[in-house]
C-alpha cells in the first residue's frame, strides 16, 4: 500500500494529492474486499429500493431525532465495524502466528501492511465499536428509565450519529483509497508527524477521530442535561436507576475529558498542515507532551467505556437475582469515585518515559486506589445475587463470565500499576493482554448483556437464548485461549506490535492466541446468526407485555417497542425500582381514564445533511483538495443556518392518537394473556 | 437490612396526571453552560500547551521582544467594552426594546470586529518579524492559545449575524430570547477567557 | 512441556539485582491480589449456584440490600490490600529509580545509546569506540546508560537486566544496570517506530572484565570509525541490521546528536 504511491508535493487544484494510484489495485487482499463491499453495498441499496423502502428509510430512520432509533442505528453500526476490527484481529493473530524467522518480510502481511492493520485494529474496536455500542445502549435506555419522552436535544442527538457514521466512512475509505496510519492507535509523534508519515494516513486518523469526537462531545452535553433536568416527577438523583447513574458520570468524564482529545488532534493537525512545532522532534517541539495530553483524554476514555457496563451488571444481576440491588448508595458513589480518580491517573500509560520517582510514585497510587471502589462494586454485585433466586438468564451468564475474567484484569491492572514493575512490562504482551481482558471481559461482555437484555425492548421480540449462551460459552472460552498465552508471552518478554520473531517458543503461545480468536469468531457468528434467526422467528418471540424478564425499573414499564413518545402519562416515581414497585402493589398496567396531548419533536434532514458535509470536508482535508474543503464548511454552515431558521421543529401528538395506540397495546396484552390462560405450559422460568 | 416500600397512599396511580410545562428554555441554558465548561477544559489544555512550550523560542524572535503592551490594552478595552454593550443589549431585550437592542448588538458587533482586526494586524506584523506559527514551539503556542480564542470570537459575530436575521424575521419571540442568552454567555466567557490570556500571556511574557 | 523451561521466560530469569527485584515485585503483587481475587472467583462461581432460582430451599430475601458489617468488610479489606500495595509502591518508585546510581565498589561505566532507524548505536565515551546492535559491559559492574533517539520515540531494553526506559530525541534519559551473571541477553525496542521495528534487536553480553578488554580490543581493531560519513550511512533507514563495530568514534557525537534536535542551530 504504503510504498506504491505517489508522493505528491503540490497539491492539484482540482484533485489535491489524490492520484490514480493512490487506490492500492494491486494489492489483492484490498481488491477483493473492496469488491465485496461494493457488490454488498450495491445489492443492499438495491434491495432497499426494490422494496419500495427508499422514502421510509429516509423518513422514518435517517432523518428521525428518536433516541430509540438512534440508539439502534448506533447499534447496528457498531456491530458492522466489530466485524472490521476483529477481521483485522483475525489477520494480526494469523501474520502473527506464521512469523517466525530472523528477518523482516515473514509471514505474509509485510510492516507495511501489519503496521496499518494494528493500528485499525486499535482505533476500530475502542472509536467505532466500544464507543457506539455503549452510546447506543445509552439512548435507547436512559431517557426509558428516567421517564423522559426523549434526550434534552433531539436534533443534536441526530448530528451526533451522524459524526460518528462519517468518522467510520472516513476511516474505511482509507483502506481502498490511500493508506491508513501506521502509527499505532495513538498516533504518538514523531512518527505520526509530517517528517515520518508524509502520507495520508494519519490524516485520516485526525479527521475521522475529529469529526467523530465532536459527536460524541455533544452527546455528553446531551445527556448530561437529560439526566439532570428530565426525569420524571419523584425521581430524584438517588432514585435513579444504577445504570442511569454510570451514564451520567460516564457523559460528564465525555465533556471533561473529550475537549482534550479535540486540542490534542487539532495540534498534531497544525504541525502537519501549517508546519508549526507543538510535537516535533526539533524546533521547539516536545513530544512528551502530545503523550500527557494524549492520556490526558485516554485514560477517562477507558472509564467512559467500563462505567455504563458496570451499570448495565447492576440492572441485570438485580433483575436475575429478583432482588433489590445490594448497597445502591455505595455504588453510587464508588462510581462518583471512579469517575473523579480517572482523572488523575493518566501517567501509568508512560511510566517509562522518565518522570521521575516521585511522579511516578504519585500516579501508581493513584491507580492502585481506583481499584477500591471497583472492588466494592464487585461485591456489591455478588452480595445481590446471595439469598436471591438467580435466573440463568444470558445476560446473566456474561454477568457471571465478566465477574471472574474482569477480576483477572483488574489484578493485572493492579500488578501493572507498580511503576517499577511497570519497567519491565510496559509495551509488552502482557500489557495488551490486561487491556483486552478488562475492556473485552468488562466493557464488552456489558455491552452484550445490556444488548440481549434490552432487546426485546427495542425491537418487540426477544433473541434466542440458547444461541445467546453458546456466544457467550465461546466469547469466553475464545477470550481465555486468545489472551492467557499473552500473559505468558509478556513474562517471556516478547513486545507488543512484532510483525515477526525468531523465537519458536513464542510460536507455539502465538498459535494457541490464533485459535483462541478462531473461538471467538465462531461466537460472534454465533451472535451474528442469532440476530438473523431471532428476526426471522419474531412472531414466535414476540414480547408481548413489553416485560419479558420481570424487570424492576421504569423502561420495563412501556411496550416493546416504546410507543414513539415513551409514556402516554409521565409516571410518578416514589421507588428506585418503581416498575417492581407498581406490580407490587397491583398498579401494573393500569388503564389511565384520560390522556393528554404530547409535545414531540420533528424528524428533521439537517442531521444527515450535515453529516455529508462533514464527510466531504473530511475527505477534502485529507488529500488537500482545497475547493472541496471550503464546499463542504460552507455546507456544514449553511445547512445549520438553514436549521437555525425553520419553523415548526415540534408538533403535538393529539388524544386520539395516543388512545388508539395504547389501546391497541393493552389489547394485546390481554389477547395474548388469554392465549397463556389456555395453554398449560409455563413459559415463565428460564432454564441453564 | 431489608427495604420495605411502605403502601402507597390512596388515589396514587403511579402516573402523573397534570403534567407540568417542560422548561425548553431552561434545558438549552443549563445544555450551553455544560458546553462552556466543556470549553473550559478546551481552553485549559490550550494555557497547558502554553505553560509547557512557552520558552521553546529555538531561536526564533523572543515573546518580550514583540509583545506590545499598549497595544494589547488596547484590544482588551474593546473586548471588554464589547461585553458592556452585549449587556446593555439584553437590557434592551428585556424592556422589548428592539431598537436598543439592535444598536447595541451593532455595537457590540462592531466592537468584536476591531478586536480581530487588531488582532490579526498583530498577527500578521509579528510572523513578518519571524515569529510565525512555523517558526518555533513557542510560537505555535502562542497562536494556538490565542488563535482558538480569536475563532470564537469570530464565531460569535457569525452567530451575531444570523442572530440579527432571526430578530428581524420573528422579533423576541421564546427562542430568539433563548437565543441571545446563549450568545451573552457565550460572549462573556470569551471575555473572561481573554482576561487569562493576556495576564497569562502577555503580561507574563514581557516580565 | 519441553519448550517451558525457565530460561524461556525472561522476566522470571533475571541476570541482574534490579531484574530479580522486579521479579519479586511482579510475583508479590500477584499474590498479595491473589488474596481479593481468589475470594471474587469462588463467589461469583458458588453464589449463583447455591442461590439458583430453581433451588428453593435457601431463604429468599429479596428485599435485603444493605449490611454495614459486609460494607465494612468490602470497603476495608481491599483498603488494607492498597495500603500494603501502596506503600510497595512508594518505596520501589525510588529504590528502583532508573537515575539511582548503584552502589558498588566498582566505578560506573557510561555507554550512550542511540536509537536510530532501525537499529541501536552505542557508544563508549571512556573507551573511544562504538557499535551498532551489540552492546558489552563487564559482570558486576554498574552501567549507566545514557539513552536518546536520532529519530522518532524508542524504548531500550534488556529485559533481564531489568528496567526500560523511553529514547526521545532531543532527550537523554538515564538508566542504570548492572549485570551479575556472564552470557548474552536479548535487548530489543519495546516501544513502536515504525516499518522496520520488530528487527530492532542488539545483542547485550555480560562479560569478565577480562572478556570485556578483549571485546574492547576487538572493536578498536574494526576497519571502520564512526565517522561523518558513516553516521550519515547510519541514518538511512535500514532494517534488521547485522552488528558493527566502529573503532574510533566523536566524544561528542552523543551531545551532538541531541543538540541537533534542541539547540539553536535549528533556529537558522
Amino acid at each position: 500500500m504504503a510504498s506504491n504511491h505517489t508522493v505528491v508535493t503540490e497539491p492539484h487544484i482540482l484533485f489535491g494529492k489524490l492520484t490514480f494510484d493512490s487506490i492500492p489495485y494491486h494489492d489483492p487482499i484490498l481488491v477483493t474486499t473492496f469488491t465485496v463491499v461494493v457488490i454488498g453495498s450495491l445489492g443492499l441499496v438495491g434491495a432497499v429500493i426494490y422494496f419500495g423502502k427508499l422514502k421510509y428509510l429516509w423518513k422514518e430512520w435517517l432523518t428521525s431525532v428518536d433516541h430509540k432509533k438512534i440508539g439502534i442505528m448506533y447499534v447496528i453500526a457498531s456491530l458492522i465495524m466489530l466485524l472490521r476490527g476483529f477481521s483485522d484481529a483475525l489477520l494480526m493473530r494469523s501474520q502473527q502466528a506464521i512469523a517466525v524467522a530472523s528477518e523482516s518480510g515473514a509471514g505474509y502481511l509485510p510492516p507495511e501492511h501489519y503496521d496499518q492493520i494494528f493500528t485499525a485494529h486499535g482505533v476500530i474496536m475502542i472509536f467505532f465499536v466500544a464507543m457506539p455500542l455503549v452510546v447506543g445502549l445509552m439512548n435507547i435506555v436512559v431517557p426509558l428509565q428516567i421517564g423522559a419522552r426523549d434526550v434534552a436535544f433531539p436534533f443534536l442527538n441526530s448530528l451526533s450519529f451522524w459524526l460518528f457514521v462519517v468518522g467510520a466512512l472516513l476511516l474505511n475509505i482509507s483502506l481502498f483509497v490511500g493508506e491508513f496510519a501506521a502509527t499505532g492507535w495513538l498516533a504518538y509523534p514523531p512518527l505520526s508527524g509530517l517528517e515520518y508519515s508524509p502520507w495520508v494516513g494519519v490524516d485520516y486518523w485526525l479527521w475521522a477521530l475529529q469529526i467523530s469526537g465532536i459527536g460524541t462531545l455533544l452527546t455528553g452535553v446531551n445527556f448530561v442535561v437529560t439526566i439532570l433536568r428530565m426525569r420524571a416527577p419523584g425521581m430524584t438523583l438517588m432514585k435513579m436507576p444504577v445504570f442511569t447513574w454510570t451514564s451520567l458520570c460516564a457523559n460528564v468524564l465525555i465533556v471533561a475529558a473529550f475537549p482534550i482529545l479535540t486540542v490534542t488532534i487539532t495540534l498534531l493537525t497544525l504541525d502537519r498542515y501549517l508546519g508549526t512545532h507543538f510535537f516535533t522532534g526539533d524546533m521547539g517541539g516536545n513530544q512528551m507532551m502530545y503523550v500527557n495530553l494524549i492520556w490526558a483524554w485516554g485514560h477517562p476514555e477507558v472509564y467512559i467505556l467500563i462505567l455504563p457496563a458496570f451499570g448495565i451488571f447492576s440492572e441485570v444481576t438485580a433483575t436475575f437475582s429478583r432482588k433489590r440491588l445490594f448497597g445502591y448508595t455505595s455504588l453510587v458513589w464508588a462510581t462518583a469515585c471512579i469517575m473523579v480518580l480517572s482523572f488523575i491517573v493518566w501517567l501509568h500509560h508512560f511510566f517509562t518515559m522518565g518522570a521521575g520517582a516521585s511522579v511516578n510514585a504519585f500516579f501508581g497510587i493513584a491507580t492502585m486506589i481506583i481499584s477500591i471502589p471497583t472492588g466494592v462494586k464487585l461485591f456489591n454485585w455478588l452480595f445481590t445475587m446471595y439469598k436471591g433466586r438467580v435466573e440463568y438468564s444470558s445476560p446473566m451468564w456474561f454477568t457471571v463470565a465478566f465477574f471472574v475474567t474482569f477480576t483477572i484484569g483488574g489484578m493485572t491492572g493492579v500488578m501493572l500499576a507498580i511503576p517499577a514493575a511497570n519497567f519491565v512490562l510496559h509495551n509488552s504482551l502482557f500489557l495488551i493482554a490486561h487491556f483486552h481482558n478488562v475492556i473485552i471481559g468488562g466493557s464488552l461482555f456489558g455491552y452484550f448483556a445490556g444488548l440481549i437484555y434490552w432487546w426485546p425492548k427495542a425491537t418487540g421480540f426477544m433473541l434466542d437464548e440458547k444461541l445467546s449462551k453458546w456466544a457467550c460459552g465461546l466469547w469466553t472460552v475464545g477470550f481465555f485461549m486468545a489472551f492467557m498465552p499473552l500473559y505468558v508471552l509478556g513474562f517471556m518478554g516478547m513486545t507488543r506490535r512484532l510483525n515477526y520473531y525468531d523465537n519458536p517458543v513464542w510460536n507455539m503461545w502465538l498459535l494457541v492466541a490464533a485459535a483462541g480468536a478462531l473461538i471467538v469468531l465462531a461466537g460472534i457468528l454465533v451472535q451474528l446468526y442469532s440476530i438473523f434467526a431471532s428476526i426471522r422467528d419474531q412472531k414466535k418471540n414476540q414480547d408481548v407485555t413489553g416485560d419479558p424478564w420481570n424487570g424492576r425499573t421504569l423502561e420495563w414499564s412501556t411496550s416493546s417497542p416504546p410507543p414513539f413518545y415513551n409514556f402516554a402519562k409521565l409516571p410518578q416515581v416514589r421507588d428506585r425500582d418503581h416498575w417492581h414497585d407498581m406490580k407490587e402493589h397491583g398498579l401494573a398496567y393500569q388503564r389511565p381514564e384520560k390522556y393528554n396531548r404530547i409535545h414531540m419533536p420533528k424528524n428533521t434532514w439537517a442531521g444527515a445533511v450535515m453529516g455529508g458535509f462533514f464527510l466531504m470536508l473530511g475527505f477534502a482535508m485529507v488529500w488537500h483538495i482545497w475547493w472541496m474543503a471550503i464546499l463542504g464548511f460552507a455546507g456544514i454552515m449553511g445547512s445549520w443556518i438553514v436549521y437555525a431558521f425553520e419553523r415548526n421543529k415540534d408538533y403535538y401528538v393529539e388524544v386520539e392518537e395516543i388512545e388508539a395506540i395504547e389501546n391497541a397495546h393493552y389489547e394485546r396484552m390481554e389477547r395474548a394473556k388469554q392465549r397463556k390462560d389456555d395453554v398449560a405450559d409455563d413459559v415463565v422460568t428460564i432454564s441453564v | 437490612m431489608s427495604t420495605v416500600l411502605a403502601a402507597p397512599e390512596p388515589g396514587y396511580t403511579g402516573y402523573v396526571e397534570e403534567e407540568h410545562h417542560h422548561d425548553y428554555a431552561g434545558d438549552s441554558v443549563f445544555g450551553f453552560w455544560v458546553y462552556i465548561l466543556s470549553d473550559c477544559i478546551l481552553f485549559a489544555t490550550l494555557f497547558a500547551v502554553y505553560a509547557v512550550l512557552q520558552n521553546n523560542f529555538a531561536g526564533s524572535i523572543e515573546a518580550r521582544e514583540l509583545f506590545e503592551l499598549n497595544y494589547v490594552l488596547g484590544e482588551t478595552a474593546l473586548l471588554l467594552a464589547s461585553s458592556f454593550t452585549f449587556g446593555m443589549a439584553m437590557l434592551a431585550a428585556n424592556r422589548d426594546s428592539m431598537k436598543g437592542l439592535y444598536g447595541w448588538l451593532w455595537v457590540t458587533f462592531a466592537l468584536g470586529l476591531g478586536f480581530l482586526i487588531m488582532e490579526v494586524n498583530e498577527f500578521v506584523h509579528f510572523t513578518h518579524e519571524g515569529a510565525g506559527a512555523w517558526d518555533s514551539g513557542a510560537w505555535s503556542a502562542f497562536y494556538g492559545l490565542i488563535g482558538t480564542h480569536g475563532l470564537h470570537v469570530f464565531a460569535g459575530m457569525v452567530w451575531m449575524l444570523v442572530l440579527f436575521a432571526l430578530l428581524k424575521r420573528d422579533g423576541l419571540s421564546t427562542e430568539n430570547r433563548t437565543r441571545l442568552a446563549l450568545l451573552s454567555v457565550f460572549w462573556h466567557f470569551l471575555d473572561i477567557i481573554w482576561i487569562c490570556v493576556f495576564s497569562f500571556v502577555y503580561l507574563m511574557g514581557v516580565m | 512441556m519441553l519448550l517451558l523451561t525457565g530460561c524461556d521466560f525472561l522476566l522470571f530469569d533475571p541476570k541482574g539485582p534490579i531484574a530479580a527485584e522486579q521479579m519479586d515485585l511482579i510475583i508479590i503483587s500477584a499474590l498479595v491480589m491473589l488474596i481479593v481475587v481468589i475470594p471474587v472467583i469462588v463467589m461469583s462461581i458458588w453464589f449463583p449456584i447455591k442461590f439458583r432460582a430453581s433451588n428453593t430451599k435457601n431463604e429468599y430475601k429479596p428485599n435485603w440490600e444493605h449490611s454495614n458489617k459486609i460494607e465494612a468488610v468490602v470497603w476495608t479489606i481491599p483498603i488494607l490490600i492498597i495500603i500494603a500495595l501502596g506503600t510497595i509502591t512508594y518505596y520501589t518508585s525510588f529504590s528502583l529509580d532508573p537515575r539511582k546510581p548503584i552502589e558498588s565498589d566498582k566505578p560506573t561505566m557510561v555507554v550512550q545509546v542511540v536509537a536510530m532507524d532501525w537499529k541501536w548505536l552505542f557508544i563508549y565515551p571512556e573507551q573511544g569506540i562504538a557499535t551498532v546492535n551489540e552492546m558489552a559491559m563487564p559482570v558486576d559492574t554498574p552501567v549507566e546508560f545514557l539513552v536518546t533517539s536520532d529519530t522518532v520515540m524508542n524504548s531500550f531494553f534488556v529485559p533481564q537486566l531489568g528496567t526500560q526506559i523511553y529514547a526521545m530525541s532531543g532527550m537523554e534519559n538515564r538508566v542504570h544496570l548492572i549485570g551479575e551473571e556472564e552470557g548474552t541477553y536479548l535487548g530489543f525496542s519495546a516501544n513502536y517506530s515504525g516499518f522496520g521495528f520488530s528487527g530492532m534487536k542488539f545483542d547485550a553480553i555480560v562479560t569478565s572484565d577480562q572478556g570485556f578488554e578483549d571485546w574492547v580490543a576487538k572493536v578498536k581493531a574494526a576497519p571502520q570509525a564512526l565517522d561523518d560519513e558513516k553516521l550519515a550511512e547510519l541514518r538511512v533507514k535500514s532494517r534488521d541490521v547485522a552488528p558493527m563495530h566502529f573503532s574510533n568514534v566523536n566524544p561528542l557525537l552523543f551531545s551532538n546528536i541531541i543538540e541537533h534536535y534542541t539547540g539553536a542551530l535549528n533556529g537558522e
